[in-house]
């Protein structure tokens, strides 16, 4: 499994390299959309179907109002020159990327090996899961039973981003 | 915005409604197979801008469409709440208490109010992506328009 992991994550490296690259936008949109979906790939071999559905129907919604941005607009790509500000924006990105990486490693260090998690917590909901909650989806019990207030928070993100772009985008107030 | 080709718009005629009853049958069976509220309310968001997409409309009514579905949005968010807050009076005072009977596991009715909140933030993940699709829609048609 963790081969097969090991290939789809190089094609979504390799996608996300190109559509930093590319010149053309509408194929750079394209090819970010190889990153999302090898993670719905990655979800499902995982064993995360709740996930990986989200994450298929959020990706081509996603992806269909890019690619509208980009017809829209403009398909080239401005290409910046090596200016002052560039080049102390591209001194700090590097060192942050180096400080990140010391610190990733240092956390990777301490974690279990890959699937093989201590299960303190989870050892209960899965197994008084289902006689607590009554749901046979695991998944849908402890979202909405034992972490009923994250799934609140999502809702309510969800319903301040749709109260932003009517903010934002309206026209007709700002005369 | 103008429609598209006669062919788009019988397919999509056609296939419109096959993915809003999938949306309906992946909420309603969140408490039972993969999937919930999340996946279901934007598969059945995806159906109403297959639709707009395909066949175009004027600005007058996207606009009152969106009136529509940021009102739809604001009621089910405010029903789940109502129905959270039910649950601490009527239990032991835990908000989300989960107070109806649980029922048998792996039938349709079952998991308490379970299905209820699923429903409910269901209309609302889609009344909330059709309001910022429709949104940006009459940004642009009004941007055109000047």
């Amino acid at each position: 499994m963790e081969t097969l992991l090991s290939i789809i994550l190089l094609f979504m490296i390799i996608g996300a390299i190109y559509a930093l690259h590319a010149r053309d936008l509408l194929s750079a949109v394209i090819a970010q959309g190889i990153v999302g979906y090898g993670l719905v790939i990655c979800f499902l071999h995982l064993k995360a179907p709740d996930l990986a559905i989200v994450q298929i129907v959020v990706e081509t919604i996603t992806l269909i109002i890019m690619v509208a941005v980009v017809l829209d607009s403009s398909r080239k790509e401005i290409k910046a020159g090596f200016t002052r500000g560039n080049i102390i924006n591209m001194i700090s990105a590097l060192v942050f990327i180096v400080f990140l990486v010391y610190f990733f490693s240092l956390a990777i260090d301490s974690l279990h090996t890959f699937g093989e998690h201590p299960l303190r917590m989870a050892e209960t909901y899965v197994k008084e899961g289902a006689e607590k909650t009554g749901a046979a989806n695991l998944v849908a019990g402890i979202l909405w039973d034992f972490r009923g207030y994250d799934t609140l928070g999502e809702a309510t993100i969800l319903f301040t981003a749709a109260l932003g772009v009517l903010t934002v985008l309206r026209l007709r107030g700002k005369k | 915005m103008r429609g598209l080709t006669p062919i788009v718009k019988k397919v999509a005629q056609l296939m419109s409604g096959i993915i809003f009853m999938y949306g309906i049958y992946i909420v309603v069976h969140g408490h039972l197979t993969p999937g919930g509220a999340f996946a279901g309310g934007i598969i059945l968001a995806g159906s109403f801008i297959l639709l707009i997409l395909a066949f175009g409309s004027e600005v007058i009514k996207l606009r009152k469409e969106e009136t529509g579905s940021s009102f739809t949005e604001s009621l089910a968010i405010l029903i789940t709440i109502i129905l959270a807050t039910a649950g601490f009076f009527a239990g032991s005072m835990v908000f989300f208490n989960n107070y109806l009977p649980k029922g048998t596991v792996g039938e349709l009715v079952s998991a308490g109010a379970i299905p209820l909140y699923n429903i409910f933030i269901g209309v609302e993940v889609a009344a909330a992506i059709v309001t910022i699709f429709l949104a940006l829609v009459i940004f642009k048609e009004e941007e055109e328009q000047r």
